[in-house]
C-alpha cells in the first residue's frame, strides 16, 4: 500500500472497502440526520431505496449465498472464474483452483449435482395466519406480506441443512408472513399485537445464522411471523464529542460502515459477515470483528441497547461508560438470540477512520511455530488490528485461489519468492503456514508496529511474505462463502465452525479436532478423505478463537446431510474434550443447544432461563434457541 | 473388549522365528540394514535431547518449585535432584547394543528353545498401529526373557524397539543392567509412594517419549514376574500415565497391545517355587547369571508369543471418561485421577491382562499337570492318556488355545510332554508320579523331604496355573452348587460371589463382572451338558457329575490353602502377631500339618498363596493391620475368620482327590 498522505489513506480504505462490498448508485447520499420514525410519513416509499430491499430475493440467492451475480462456476475451458462485478475478483480466471478442487475432494467436473433453480411455490405451505393479528397490524399501517417466496427467504440462516435443502426445492416450516417494522415505535406495536393474539414472533436481521436460529421450530402450534428488521436501517445521529453513533438495529454492517466513512468515521466492527449481517443480529448472538484487536468485540462496542421485550422495553438510562449497578442488563440481551425481544436501537462507539492500513504476512516452517508466535504477540499485546494462522491445508486452498497473473515478470516472481522459501530456507511445502496480518493507525506507528510484530516472527522462523498475500488472505473470507455453492454443485459439501481455547490447547484441539473429522468421515463411508483445516483467527491474552473447515465428496452416501451432521457432532464434542467452548461467535442457536447445560451448569441455564420467563412468559420469541 | 465367550474368538496361527536363523549367519542378521516402520506424528530426537525436555517440562518445573516451597531447598537444589532421579532412571538406547544381543540371543535361543513362535498377522496390526498412534506394549511377564524376547521381535520385524521399564533390582547386576539400558530398559524404584519429585521425573520421562512417538512403551501390567504362572493384580499406575496424555488431549489416541508370552518349559521353574516356599531369591548378580549357564544345556521346549490386537484407548474410554474433567485445571499440575478415572483404569487393566491370559499358548503337558497334581500317588500311563484326552477336550470346549499336535497319538504327545518334564516326574512300570528325581545323595530330615517334595509340586502347579483360567469360573459355579444350601439360581448365585470375592486376589477377577461371570460360568456348563439353568433353578445333568467333580478338584488346593491360612490364624497367633512374621509363621503351620499326616495339599506352603489368602483376610475385613510402632501387626477377628472357614468348608467335600474320574467311568 503506497498512500504517503493522510488523506488519500482514507481514501485507499474507501476503495479497499468499496473493493470487496457492494458498489452504490452514486447519487445517493447518506442519510445521517436525526430522523423522525417514517411510520407515518414515509411507508410508501419504495424499498429500493433501501440498500436491503423488502424482496431480498431480487439481488440475492434463495438458496445460496450472497447476491446472485456473483457466484464461482467453472466455465467451458473447465477454469473457475467468479461472475459478477462486486468483488475484486469478479470476472476473473483461477486457474489452480479446478486441480485444487478435483485432488483434494477426488471431485470430477463430470458429475454435477445442480441445484433447483427456483422455488417450488407449491412446496410451500399456505400461511397460518392469525387473522385478528393481522387486521390490528394493517390498522397500524406496518408493511407486511405473506408471499411465499418472502417467507422461504426468511425459513432458514446458512447451516449446510438448510441449504441443501433448498437445493433439492425441500421446504420445510416456514414463516406465516413476514412483517417489517420500519422504527423502534412499529416494533412495540408488533409485540404488543403478537402478545395480545398469542403469535410467534422470529427476529430476522441478516439472515446470515449458522446455528439454525432462524429455523422455525416445528412444535411451534401457531402462526410464526418473521419480524425483518431490514427497513429499520438508519443512522440516528452521530455523537463527535463522544464518539458515538445511534443507529437502528436493522442496518447491515457494510451499510454502516460506508455511511460512517462518508463522515469519516468507523465502528471497526467487521466480522466475515459484514456484507450481510445486521447490527441487531451482531448484538443478539455476542459477534466478533476480524479488527476486534483494537476496536473490540461487539460487547465492548456498545454504550446503549433498547430491545422490545414481551414486558416493554428494556434500556439503560444514560450512556455512561461504565457502570457498576448490579449485573450489566446489557450482558442478557448481548447473546439472547431473539429469544427475548427484538433491539431495535443500538448507540456504539465510534473511531475516526485510520490514516494508514497496511497488510502484510508471514510464512512460517510449521503450524506449531505459527502458533508459539502468535502466542508471543498476545503475550506482548502487540496484535495488529488481525493476525490469521492459516494452517497447511488453508494455505494451499488460497494458492488455489490464486488469479491469473497477468505479466511474466509476477509469474516469475511468485516463482522465485517459493523457491527462496521452499529451498533456499528449507520449509516443507507440505507444513508450512502462513499468518496474515492487518495493521491499521498513524503511519509511523503503523510501521513500528510492523517492525515489532516481524521481529517475534523472525524468532519463530516466520519469513515476512508480502503484502499481497495478506490481502489476498483477507478477500478470501468475503468469497469462501460463495465457494461451497460451487462445491455443492459437485457433490462437495462443507461448513465452517468455530471454538475459543486456552493458548497451550490450541495445537494440542487443532490436531485432534482436524483427526476426528478425517477418522468419522472414514467411519462413515466418505469415499474420499475430507479437507479437514483450521486458522487460529484471533488471539486474546488468554486464549485464541480457532475456525476449522471442513468438507468433503459425498457421492455414494444416501444422506450426505445425516453424515454431515455426525461429523460435526462428533467434532463438536472432540472440541468440547479438549478444553475449547461450544462457540466463541457463531452462537448457540438451535444447533449445539444439547451442550448448553454441559456449557454452563444447571444453575447458569436455570438463571438463564428464569430470565426468559420473566421477561417473555407466552413465548412470543418462540424461536426456541438457546435454552 | 473381552469377548463373552472366549470360544468364539478367532486366533492367528504362528510361524517359528528360529527356522531361519538355524539357517543363516547370525551376525550378518545381527548387523543387516534395520528401518523401523515410524510413528507418523514423530518428533525426531535424541535420547540425551529427552533429558532436558523432560526436565524443562512445565510439568516438572511445577513440581520442583512445589517441592521447593514446601522443603525449603533451593529450586536448583531439586532441579538437581530431579536430574540424579533422571539420569538413574534414563535409558541409552543404541542401536549397537541391540545388535550385539540379536547375535548373542540367537544363538542362545537356539540352544534353550525348539522353536520361538509368532503370530504375524499381529505383526502385521502392530506395524499399522505404530505408525497411527504411539503404541504401548504390554506383555505377560513370566520369565527374565520376556523383554529381551521382546525387542529381539521387533527389532527382526522393523519395528521401532521399546523402551521397557524394568524394576531398579536389575540395576545391582552392575554390567547387565548398563546393557538392559544401552537396549532400552530404563529403571524405577520399587516403591516411591509418596515421592513426589521421583513420580514427577518418572511421569513425565514416560509421558514425554509417548507424545513425541519417541518409541513404543513396554511394561508389565502385572508389575513384576509371575512366580506362578498365574497372571496377578495388574497394577493402574503406569497405566494412567500411558493414558493421561489422551485424557489430557495431547494425544489423539493410544493402542495398547497386549502381547502373550507362553513357555512350554520356564526357565526360572525350580526357582520360582523355592522363593515361593522361603528358599531365599539369590540376588540378581551378574555371577548368578553366568552361573544359571547351566541352563543353556537344557531343553525348553518352544516359546510363544502372541501379539493380540491393538486397543485403542480413545474407544475404550468412550462414554466413559469425560475428557472435559480437564479442562479446569493447567494441564502441568498433576492431578490425581478421579473416582470414575479410577475405576475405567482398574476395569481396562483386568480386562488386559484377561486378553493377555487368553491369549496365553497351553501346551498338553499343562493338561497332564493338572490330572498329575489331583494324583499324587500317580497314575497309570494309559489312565493318564484316557483322562489327558477328556480334559482336551473340555478344555477346547471352554475356549483353551491349546497347542495339541496335529495327526499324533495321544499316547504320543503325553510321553513326549513327559520326556520335556522328566525332572519333575519319575515313570516306572508304566506309572507316572511326580516326584523329587534329583534328591540329594545325603541324608535328609523330614522338613526337608517335604520341601524337597513341595518343590516338585509348585513347580508342576505353575503349569497347572497357565490352564487356571480356562476352568475358572466354571470351577466356581461347580464349588458353589456343592456349596449353596439349594439349587435355587439366587443361593447358588451368592455362594458363588463369595468365592469370587474370597478369590479375587488369587485369579483375574474382573471386580464388578460378578454377574457376567457368572452367567459366562452357567454358559460354558450348561453347552457342555452339565448344567441346565432354568428360570430359578440350576440343575445338574446326570452325565454332569464328573465334569463338575473335576472342575471342583481344581480349585481344592486353593480352598484347602485358605482353610489353612484362617485355621493357622483362628488357633495359633497371639495378640502381636506381625505382618513380617506371618509368612513364615503359616509356612511353618502348614509344615506341622504335612508332618503330621493331617494335610496332604504341599501347595499350603506357598507364599503366594499364604499372601493371598491374607489379602482375602483383610479385604474382608476378618483380619485388620493395626499399626504399632513401627511394626504392622495383624489384629484378628477369629469369629469371622472362623465363619469364613466354614463357608470355605462346606465346599471342600471332595475327601478323595480323584472321586470325579471314578463317577466318569461308572
Amino acid at each position: 500500500m503506497a498512500s504517503n498522505s493522510s488523506s488519500s489513506t482514507a481514501q485507499q480504505r474507501l476503495r479497499i472497502i468499496a473493493g470487496h462490498l457492494q458498489k452504490r448508485p452514486e447519487d445517493e447520499h447518506p442519510s445521517v440526520a436525526a430522523q423522525e420514525c417514517k411510520a407515518e410519513t414515509s411507508r410508501s416509499n419504495p424499498s429500493s431505496a433501501t440498500p436491503v430491499p423488502k424482496r431480498r430475493q431480487e439481488i440475492m440467492k434463495w438458496n445460496g449465498w450472497g447476491y446472485s451475480d456473483s457466484r464461482f462456476l467453472f466455465n467451458k475451458k473447465g477454469q473457475a472464474e467468479f461472475t459478477g462485478k462486486r468483488y475484486r475478483l469478479s470476472g476473473l480466471i483461477l486457474p489452480s483452483l479446478k486441480d485444487w478442487f478435483e485432488g483434494t475432494f477426488g471431485a470430477n467436473l463430470q458429475h454435477k449435482s445442480p441445484a433447483t433453480p427456483t422455488v417450488n411455490l407449491s412446496a410451500v405451505a399456505p400461511p397460518d395466519l392469525n387473522e385478528p393479528f393481522v387486521e390490528d397490524l394493517k390498522a397500524a399501517g406496518v408493511a407486511m406480506s405473506h408471499d411465499p417466496e418472502d417467507r422461504v427467504f426468511r425459513a432458514h440462516g446458512h447451516c449446510l441443512h438448510e441449504i441443501f435443502a433448498l437445493r433439492e426445492g425441500r421446504i420445510g416450516r416456514v414463516p406465516d408472513m413476514v412483517v417489517w417494522p420500519s422504527c423502534h415505535k412499529d416494533v412495540e406495536k408488533i409485540v404488543e399485537l403478537a402478545c395480545k393474539h398469542n403469535v410467534c414472533l422470529i427476529p430476522y436481521g441478516g439472515g446470515t445464522s449458522v446455528s439454525s436460529a432462524l429455523e422455525c421450530p416445528r412444535e411451534e402450534t401457531r402462526s410464526i411471523v418473521s419480524l425483518d428488521t431490514s427497513q429499520m436501517n438508519r443512522i440516528l445521529w452521530i455523537d463527535e464529542k463522544n464518539l458515538t453513533a445511534h443507529v437502528e438495529a436493522g442496518i447491515i454492517g457494510q451499510d454502516l460502515e460506508r455511511q460512517l466513512n462518508e463522515c469519516g468515521y468507523c465502528t471497526g466492527h467487521e466480522p466475515d459477515s459484514m456484507e450481510f449481517s445486521s447490527l441487531g443480529g451482531w448484538v443478539a448472538t455476542r459477534a466478533s470483528g476480524m479488527k476486534k484487536n483494537i476496536y473490540g468485540n461487539i460487547e465492548e462496542l456498545v454504550v446503549h441497547i433498547k430491545m422490545v421485550t414481551p414486558r416493554g422495553v428494556i434500556e439503560k438510562s444514560c450512556l455512561g461508560p461504565r457502570m457498576s449497578t448490579g449485573p450489566d442488563i446489557h450482558h442478557f440481551i448481548l447473546g439472547s438470540e431473539g429469544t427475548l425481544g427484538v433491539v431495535t436501537e443500538v448507540t456504539l462507539k465510534i473511531r475516526p477512520i485510520p490514516e494508514y492500513q497496511k497488510y502484510g504476512s508471514v510464512v512460517f516452517p510449521n503450524f506449531q511455530q505459527g502458533v508459539a508466535c502468535l502466542r508471543e504477540v498476545a503475550r506482548q499485546r502487540c496484535a495488529p488490528a488481525s493476525i490469521r494462522l492459516m494452517d497447511n491445508e488453508q494455505f494451499q486452498f488460497g494458492h488455489a485461489l490464486k488469479p491469473q497473473v497477468s505479466s511474466i515478470f509476477t509469474s516469475f516472481l511468485d516463482g522465485l519468492k517459493k523457491f527462496y522459501i521452499t529451498k533456499f530456507k528449507g520449509f516443507d511445502p507440505h507444513h508450512l503456514c502462513v499468518a496474515t496480518l492487518l495493521f491499521e493507525g498513524d503511519r509511523g506507528k503503523v510501521l513500528q508496529h510492523e517492525k515489532q510484530v516481524y521481529d517475534i516472527a523472525a524468532k519463530f522462523g516466520g519469513l515476512a511474505a508480502g503484502e499481497d498475500n495478506g490481502q489476498r488472505g483477507y478477500m478470501l473470507t468475503f468469497v469462501i462463502a460463495y465457494l461451497r455453492d460451487l462445491g455443492m454443485d459437485y457433490y462437495v459439501i462443507g461448513e465452517s465452525f468455530e471454538t475459543s481455547v486456552p493458548w497451550d490447547r490450541v495445537l494440542d484441539l487443532c490436531r485432534n479436532v482436524k483427526e476426528r473429522i478425517v477418522r468419522e468421515c472414514k467411519e462413515r463411508g466418505v469415499q474420499f478423505p475430507p479437507l479437514s483445516t483450521c486458522r487460529v483467527t484471533q488471539t486474546y491474552d488468554a486464549g485464541a478463537c480457532v475456525y476449522f473447515y471442513f468438507a468433503f465428496n459425498y457421492r455414494g452416501l444416501s444422506d450426505p446431510v445425516h453424515v454431515y451432521e455426525q461429523v460435526e457432532h462428533a467434532a463438536r464434542e472432540e472440541i468440547l474434550a479438549n478444553g475449547g467452548s461450544l462457540s466463541h461467535h457463531h452462537g448457540v442457536g438451535k444447533l449445539r443447544k444439547e451442550w448448553m447445560k454441559e456449557s454452563v451448569s444447571s444453575v447458569g441455564l436455570g438463571m438463564l432461563k428464569s430470565v426468559k420467563e420473566y421477561v417473555d412468559p407466552q413465548n412470543v420469541f418462540g424461536n426456541r434457541n438457546l435454552l | 473388549l473381552a469377548p463373552r465367550h472366549p470360544m468364539l474368538k478367532k486366533r492367528d496361527s504362528f510361524e517359528d522365528i528360529l527356522e531361519e536363523r538355524r539357517h543363516s549367519s547370525d551376525l550378518r542378521y545381527a548387523l543387516r540394514c534395520y528401518t523401523p516402520t515410524l510413528y507418523k506424528g514423530l518428533v525426531p530426537c535424541k535420547a540425551s535431547m529427552l533429558k532436558s525436555i523432560v526436565l524443562q517440562s512445565d510439568h516438572l518445573q511445577y513440581v520442583i518449585k512445589q517441592v521447593s516451597s514446601e522443603s525449603g531447598d533451593s529450586t536448583e537444589c531439586v532441579a538437581e535432584e530431579a536430574s540424579l532421579i533422571l539420569d538413574e532412571m534414563a535409558h541409552r538406547l543404541q542401536l549397537s547394543t541391540v545388535r550385539f544381543f540379536v547375535f548373542t540371543l540367537s544363538k542362545a535361543f537356539k540352544r534353550l528353545f525348539r522353536s520361538v513362535c509368532v503370530n504375524e498377522e499381529g505383526i502385521q496390526r502392530l506395524q499399522q498401529a505404530v505408525q497411527e498412534h504411539p503404541v504401548v506394549l504390554l506383555p505377560s511377564h513370566r520369565s527374565y526373557m520376556d523383554f529381551l524376547m521382546m525387542s529381539y521381535l521387533l527389532y527382526m520385524y522393523d519395528l521401532p524397539l521399546p523402551v521397557i521399564a524394568a524394576g531398579m533390582d536389575f540395576m545391582s547386576m552392575k554390567f547387565v543392567g548398563e546393557m538392559l539400558r544401552m537396549s532400552g530398559a530404563f529403571f524405577i524404584r520399587r516403591s516411591f509412594g509418596g515421592d513426589k519429585l521421583y513420580w514427577a521425573v518418572f511421569s513425565e520421562y514416560v509421558k514425554t517419549m509417548l507424545r513425541n512417538g519417541y518409541a513404543p512403551i513396554e511394561f508389565f501390567l502385572e508389575g513384576t514376574r509371575s512366580r506362578t504362572c498365574k497372571s496377578l493384580t495388574p497394577k493402574t499406575g503406569l497405566l494412567n500415565i500411558v493414558m493421561e496424555p489422551f485424557f489430557k488431549g495431547e494425544l489423539f489416541d493410544v493402542n495398547l497391545v497386549p502381547v502373550s508370552i507362553s513357555y512350554e518349559r520356564i526357565l526360572e521353574e525350580s526357582l520360582y517355587a523355592r522363593e515361593l516356599l522361603g528358599i531365599p531369591k539369590p540376588k540378581e548378580s551378574t555371577s548368578g547369571l553366568l552361573k544359571a549357564r547351566r541352563v543353556l544345556s537344557e531343553d525348553y521346549g518352544s516359546m510363544y508369543v502372541y501379539f493380540g490386537h491393538p486397543v485403542s484407548v480413545r474407544s475404550l474410554t468412550e462414554g466413559k471418561i469425560t475428557r472435559s474433567q480437564y479442562n479446569l485445571l493447567p494441564r502441568c499440575i498433576p492431578q490425581k485421577p478421579s473416582a470414575d478415572t479410577h475405576e475405567f483404569l482398574n476395569d481396562t487393566a483386568f480386562r488386559l491382562v484377561r486378553i493377555q491370559e487368553g491369549n496365553m499358548v497351553l501346551k498338553p503337558w499343562v493338561l497332564i499337570a493338572t490330572l498329575l497334581l489331583q494324583n499324587p500317588d500317580g497314575m497309570d500311563l494309559s489312565s493318564l492318556a484316557e483322562q489327558t484326552d477328556w480334559l482336551r477336550h473340555l478344555a477346547l470346549a471352554f475356549g483353551a488355545f491349546l497347542d495339541w499336535p496335529d495327526h499324533a497319538a495321544c499316547s504320543e504327545v503325553i510321553s513326549c510332554s513327559l520326556a520335556l518334564h522328566r525332572h519333575l516326574l519319575s515313570v516306572s512300570a508304566g506309572h507316572v508320579q511326580l516326584s523329587v528325581t534329583d534328591a540329594p545323595q545325603v541324608e535328609t530330615t523330614p522338613e526337608e523331604a517335604v520341601f524337597h517334595q513341595a518343590v516338585v509340586v509348585l513347580s508342576c502347579a505353575s503349569y497347572r496355573n497357565q490352564i487356571l483360567h480356562v476352568f475358572l469360573r466354571p470351577a466356581l459355579l461347580a464349588v458353589a452348587m456343592q456349596s449353596a444350601n439349594s439349587n435355587r439360581k439366587d443361593d447358588v448365585y451368592n455362594c458363588f460371589n463369595f468365592l469370587r470375592n474370597m478369590f479375587s486376589s488369587e485369579f483375574i477377577l474382573c471386580p464388578g463382572d460378578s454377574v457376567q461371570d457368572f452367567e459366562e460360568a452357567c454358559y460354558l456348563l450348561m453347552k457342555r451338558g452339565v448344567l441346565q439353568v432354568l428360570e430359578h433353578e440350576i440343575v445338574m445333568s446326570a452325565s454332569g457329575h464328573s465334569t463338575l467333580a473335576f472342575l471342583s478338584s481344581v480349585l481344592d488346593p486353593f480352598l484347602q490353602g485358605y482353610q489353612v491360612v484362617s485355621r493357622y490364624l483362628c488357633e495359633e497367633t497371639n495378640e502381636n502377631l506381625t505382618e513380617k512374621e506371618f509368612i513364615p509363621a503359616v509356612r511353618n503351620f502348614a509344615l506341622k500339618l504335612i508332618l503330621a499326616g493331617r494335610l496332604k495339599c504341599y501347595e499350603a506352603l506357598s507364599s503366594d498363596l499364604q499372601k493371598n489368602a491374607l489379602a482375602a483376610f483383610l479385604r474382608l475385613k476378618a483380619v485388620m493391620k493395626v499399626k504399632v510402632g513401627d511394626q504392622v501387626t495383624l489384629k484378628v477377628n477369629k469369629i469371622a475368620v472362623n465363619s469364613l472357614e466354614d463357608t470355605l468348608g462346606k465346599s471342600d467335600v471332595i475327601s478323595h482327590q480323584n472321586s470325579w474320574w471314578s463317577r466318569l467311568v461308572l
